[in-house]
């Protein structure tokens, strides 16, 4: 049996499609068993389906570095 | 109420991506939203003087980001050729059919909302990550937003893959509690 913390890694990993099938077999037990990692995970996924909807764009680091040497820059 | 003032040096951290979704989503081009991000924040610095502090820096920027978006359309439209007006009752003229009655909204649909919502939720959601600290919202932005592989992200800011785990794991616990607060 795993703990809280480790359900919750993995929990978060399989956001991102990251979990192996160990782990997600280890997280279905735990999550049949644990109301509050489950009440988590559902949470978690939420999130998921929250950020995919929104279609978040992010400027990337090095722009971002670019942006603040120019700004500094002229201050 | 509380006076604002104006902090241009933490800008870039605070506002960038903010700014960036507001743009995109209205320029659809995220260079040209680039540049008008880095525009707005070049117009704030040089009226910084008019800042009265009666809004908040974000809202200033984003009025300030408003006008450069209707400048760039402004800009793009008056090319000569662009300025001829041309009038259609339909993009498929040659459909068949009761052609005026199909273009009529659907007044059921809800995907015009659904767009709106979208755009709300997303400037909600970036709200929410400018409020993390700094290396976690790193973390989470270049995992979440910019889909970068874990490997990669961990070569790039040189920690081990446990760590980034937790960092992850704590972005998204906060990140659901402030969206509780601020969405639902």
């Amino acid at each position: 049996m795993i703990s809280c913390e480790e359900a919750a890694i993995i929990c978060n990993k399989e956001q991102y499609k990251e979990a192996t099938f160990t782990e997600k077999f280890k997280l279905i037990i735990h999550l049949f068993f644990c109301k509050t990692c489950s009440k988590f995970s559902k949470k978690n996924s939420e999130l998921t389906s929250l950020c995919d909807k929104a279609h978040l764009h992010a400027l990337p680091e090095k722009d971002k570095v670019k942006m603040k040497k120019e700004i500094n820059e002229k201050i | 109420m509380t006076d604002h003032q104006l902090h241009p040096e933490t800008w870039v951290d605070r506002y960038a991506d903010y700014l960036f979704n507001y743009a995109v989503t209205r320029v659809s081009d995220a260079e040209i939203a680039k540049d008008l991000v880095q525009e707005t924040f070049f117009a704030g610095l040089k009226s910084a003087t008019n800042y009265k502090g009666t809004a908040a820096e974000r809202t200033w920027l984003i009025a300030i980001l408003k006008r450069k978006v209707i400048d760039y359309y402004r800009k793009i439209n008056s090319n000569k050729g662009k300025a001829e007006v041309r009038m259609g009752y339909s993009s498929q003229m040659d459909a068949d059919g009761d052609w005026l009655e199909e273009q009529v909204a659907d007044p059921l649909s809800i995907l015009e909302n659904d767009d709106i919502e979208n755009e709300e939720l997303g400037l909600a959601i970036q709200e929410c990550i400018s409020k993390l600290p700094k290396k976690q919202s790193l973390v989470f932005t270049l995992k979440t937003i910019q889909g970068m592989d874990t490997e990669d992200i961990c070569k790039e800011l040189d920690i081990n893959p446990s760590n980034l785990w937790v960092m992850i794991h704590r972005a998204r616990t906060a990140l659901m509690d402030c969206l509780n607060k601020n969405w639902f």
